[in-house]
């Protein structure tokens, strides 16, 4: 498997690398449009016979977590070429993954696949396991510099970006197959049942690793807060585990707080933020009963608590909301706002804590919220859902993955999936230090446009022509409404121009996936 | 910006740092010959590398410095900083004090003409040698912004800021905002005043004023123009001539106070209550009114606490006065909120403004209301109140009609 330059051109117009990883590419063919027949895959058949009479599942205490790692890695039966996936439910503060490739370099394994929901700064030490060959390649959102060397052109495979609910739809219809999943549970039993909500390095929930324990051929739950069976509550079900791991510490909780689970200060994305809020109030979208999201990012952290103080003011309580839990949606909850949030994730420890102590909030998963092969889809059932991106372009069109210099340094995240919402708005600021963040054509094409209803920025809201609806029904608001083109002139009449698109090489560093599994986009190598 | 770094050009201005965005900081040594060498770093050098070499070597050689080495760290400046930074480094590199570069295209409307009376509820302060919280800065509503060249610029950058806000007072959009600018005191800001000779602008502060002569400097260095001013009281001396202030010039419309400089002149401590200032709040209230100037208090400086600045706004438009200063975008909102007259209060203007309408229409000398006649002055109150609600926005401007 080689980084390749063929290259196929999708509907939309974009090129996207004509293989991936040695697979043909299945182009993007427009939202809701392919849709795979047959079974979904299955995991191999197991049989209790061959498991501990007694339920005790755990490795034995042969020394650190990278120790007991290789233990458990030698009984899963690994070998090169393998693909080896974790979850990102600690963020920025996950200590597995790490501690997972330093025991498979030490068991001397080669071109592995690891297929993580996220990777972050935190991950930064395994640059030297791509580099020394004992992984291949990623697939999975990368933050950071796992991402930054991926751009760069120095991984041997493409690194292959999917949504999270792309990534269960991958695991469903056999995509990706997981040879060994390797999940952090804050709290787990002997058995492998696991719950997030609780002990030392609670994080809220394990949805991300649900697909992993369901479809892996061999599954290792990794706890340092072992509980007497049975774990109650339990998310990941011990009976899909193979292994438990006990060791000192599986991560950091503190660092689920990111950049982008705090509230802006600034003035001007503060201003963005109202603006949706008076918007979404305006329009008529904010009456009792209605359902937003409001996902990871400063502006729309702040549109929730603007939100707040209008539902407060006309006496309005939503439906349910889905989150990313934190502190704003958990006073939301505890003031009686919303009888119910939907958990994706949990963005700081106030929304932890809520998560163990409140039962208006329900774990999710990717499969439950989004999943493309789902009988439905809790997306497209929300009124309003706000979220951010890097770049939008004048068709609407956006990117969350590269910056405007094409370099790769985001992941999706659920960001696709919720853009199915009846009402999706992008908050990006116009211009950042004279980076223009509105363009004629997003440089990596990750959210169609006909999905993205409004864009939201500090000079007002442009509103998509499609959604003459909207249009119409904002008419009596006094949030200012203007025509995308005349903000881009307005941007580039500051900025000094159109500015230059970035030098691209031929060759490809990333596939961009769409929420159905076909490749909408690919990312090209930066020159420098 | 190290000592090495500065040594290695005679010539310097603007700003760098790591953490720095949206600004530039250029070094230059001249040459007799080899032509202008650019030593370029961009962190827009991807979209705007080329544009941007291509301005400052154009105006650099339209100013006849066409030797040298020009070193530039640009952290994504605007063009119209770009050009502010340039002007300054220009202008110390030739020597001609009264050098200017053209400026950007405005990106908004003409200067509209200064107008005495308009509301002067919020004015938001805005650093000079800070071109990033300008850029915004109108959106967030306020009645006047501020581009201040006083207290929150160093010494040392007093000539840049001057170049950075004549560009942005030219270039960016102030909507329906009054631009103001805040000199320095006594020969600085005269100084000031002859850098922005050509700037748009609608009204200077003038600060740390304590006699009449220092008003009337400032008012013959403006000669011609159309004008405004609005000194501020800062200290004991000043509060005690605060009449003669006032009636200095005839471009006055409004006068305020400097409550930090004014309790360290009167060496207290300044306090949420104010009882130390309160004698020359009053003074200062006192005689604006006499001389149908608009009373104008102090900024609130705890961006934080909203709930302080609510009080406080409250206490100013209590005692007459009918503006505040802001330090940040968001205390605008509280400040018109607090200014703006209550619900009972507008419907009782309203209906008296339309009994006068009436009273007038059939020629009557006296407005009455029911069978209360209204007295002239709770007439006059009543206008007032009507415009600062339609102002606010509490009013739609067919209020007549419900």
């Amino acid at each position: 498997m080689t980084l390749t330059n063929q290259s196929l051109l999708t509907l939309a117009g974009r090129e996207v690398p004509a293989h991936i990883n040695g697979v043909a590419t299945i182009p993007y063919q427009g939202v809701g449009k392919y849709l795979p027949h047959g079974n979904k895959v299955g995991a191999p058949i197991r049989s209790c016979a061959n498991y501990p009479a007694n339920g005790d599942k755990r490795v034995p205490d042969v020394g650190d977590m990278t120790a007991k790692l290789k233990v458990a890695l030698e009984r899963a039966g690994i070998q090169d070429g393998m693909t080896i996936s974790t979850h990102h439910h600690f963020r920025n503060g996950d200590l597995v993954a790490n501690a997972l490739f330093d025991a498979a370099a030490q068991l001397g394994v080669k071109d592995l696949r690891w297929f993580p929901s996220a990777c972050f700064p935190c991950h930064e030490p395994l640059l030297k396991y791509l580099e020394d060959g004992t992984i291949h390649h990623i697939e999975g959102s990368m933050n950071g510099p796992l991402g930054d060397y991926a751009s760069s052109g120095k991984m041997r495979g493409l690194a292959v970006l999917r949504s999270h609910g792309g990534r269960y739809q991958a695991v469903q219809d056999g995509q990706v197959h997981i040879d060994i999943a390797v999940l952090a549970a804050p709290t787990a039993d002997m058995f492998g049942n696991a719950t997030g909500d609780r002990g030392p390095s609670a994080c809220g929930l394990l949805g991300f690793g649900l697909a992993d324990s369901e479809y892996a051929d061999h599954v290792v739950v990794v706890t340092d807060n072992l509980v007497p069976f049975p774990c109650l509550p339990w998310q990941l079900q011990g009976q899909n585990v193979d292994q438990v791991v006990v060791v000192d510490k599986v991560g950091d909780p503190s660092q689920i707080i990111s950049g982008t689970t705090r509230v802006t200060k600034s003035p001007d994305r503060l201003l963005i933020a109202e603006n949706i809020a008076k918007f979404v109030r305006d329009t008529g979208i904010m009456k009792d009963g209605f359902s937003f999201q409001a996902g990871a990012g400063g502006i729309t952290l702040a549109f929730a608590m603007f939100l707040k103080e209008y539902m407060r003011e006309a006496g309005v309580t939503a439906g349910f909301v889905r989150g990313g839990s934190n502190q704003y949606l958990v006073e939301m909850l505890e003031e009686g706002f919303t009888p119910v949030i939907l958990d994706g994730q949990t963005f700081d420890l106030e929304g932890v804590r809520s998560m163990r102590e409140n039962a208006g909030h329900q774990n999710t998963s990717p499969f439950t919220s989004y999943n493309f092969h789902g009988k439905g889809n809790f997306a497209s059932m929300l009124d309003v859902v706000v979220l951010g991106a890097t770049e939008v372009d004048v068709d609407f069109n956006a990117n969350v993955v590269t910056h405007s210099d094409g370099r790769l340094l985001h992941g999706i995240g659920g960001w696709q999936n919720c853009l199915f919402s009846k009402c999706t708005i992008l908050a990006v600021p116009s211009v950042r230090d004279r980076i223009p963040v509105i363009l004629d054509r997003v440089t990596t094409l990750v959210g169609p446009g006909e999905l993205v209803d409004v864009i939201a920025t500090e000079f007002g809201l442009c509103i998509n022509p499609k959604r003459t609806d909207l249009r119409e029904a904002a008419k009596g608001s006094r949030v200012p409404i203007l025509e995308i083109q005349d903000l881009k002139r307005r941007i580039n009449a500051l900025c000094g121009g159109e500015p230059a698109k970035p030098r691209l090489a031929e060759q490809f560093i990333a596939a961009i996936q769409w929420v159905d599994g076909t490749t909408i986009d690919g990312v090209r190598r930066v020159l420098s | 910006m190290n000592a090495t770094e500065a040594h290695l050009h005679p010539f310097t201005s603007g700003r760098r740092g790591a953490a720095l965005r949206g600004d530039v900081w250029l070094g230059f040594t001249p040459a007799q010959s080899g032509g202008l060498v650019l030593d370029f770093h961009s962190r827009v050098e991807g979209m705007y590398g080329a544009i941007t070499r291509q301005l400052l070597v154009g105006l650099m050689t339209a100013a006849g410095v066409e030797h040298g080495t020009l070193e530039v760290h640009d952290s994504g400046a605007y063009p119209f900083l770009l050009r502010a930074r340039l002007e300054s480094l220009l202008v110390r590199v030739t020597g001609q004090a009264d050098l200017r570069l053209s400026p950007e295209a405005s990106l908004g409307e003409p200067l509209t003409a200064p107008q005495r009376n308009r509301p002067r509820r919020s004015r938001l302060y805005l650093p000079g040698n800070e071109s990033k919280y300008m850029l915004n800065a109108a959106l967030h509503g306020a009645d006047a912004v501020i581009l201040d060249l006083e207290d929150s610029v160093a010494v040392s950058a007093k000539a840049d800021a001057r170049a950075v806000v004549r560009h942005a007072l030219f270039h960016l959009d102030w909507k329906n905002c009054e631009r103001m600018v805040r000199i320095n005191q006594g020969a600085l800001g005269l100084e000031d005043l002859a850098y922005l000779h050509d700037a748009p602008l609608h009204l200077v502060l003038v600060p740390k004023v304590e006699s009449a002569a220092e008003l009337r400097a400032v008012d013959a260095a403006l000669g011609e123009r159309a004008v405004l001013l609005m000194p501020i009281i800062e200290s004991a001396k000043g509060v005690m001539h605060v009449m003669e202030i006032a009636a200095a010039s005839p471009r006055i419309v409004a006068l305020t106070l400097g409550l930090e400089d004014l309790t360290a002149d009167l060496g207290v401590q300044k306090t949420s209550a104010g009882r130390e200032t309160s004698w020359a709040c009053s003074q200062v209230i006192f005689a604006a009114k006499a001389l149908g100037l608009q009373a104008i208090d102090s900024v609130y400086g705890d961006i934080d606490d909203d709930a302080g600045l609510r009080a406080s706004v409250q206490r100013a438009k209590a005692i007459g006065f009918e503006g505040k200063g802001c330090v940040h975008p968001r205390q605008i909102p509280i400040v018109h909120e607090e200014f703006a007259p209550s619900a009972a209060q507008v419907q009782r203007a309203c209906a008296i403004a339309v009994a006068f309408e009436e009273a007038q229409k059939q020629g009557l000398g006296v407005v009455s209301l029911g069978s209360k006649m209204i007295d002239p002055p709770v007439v006059k109150r009543a206008l007032k109140t009507v415009s600062a609600a339609l102002e606010a926005g509490l009013l739609a401007s067919d209020w007549r009609s419900e």
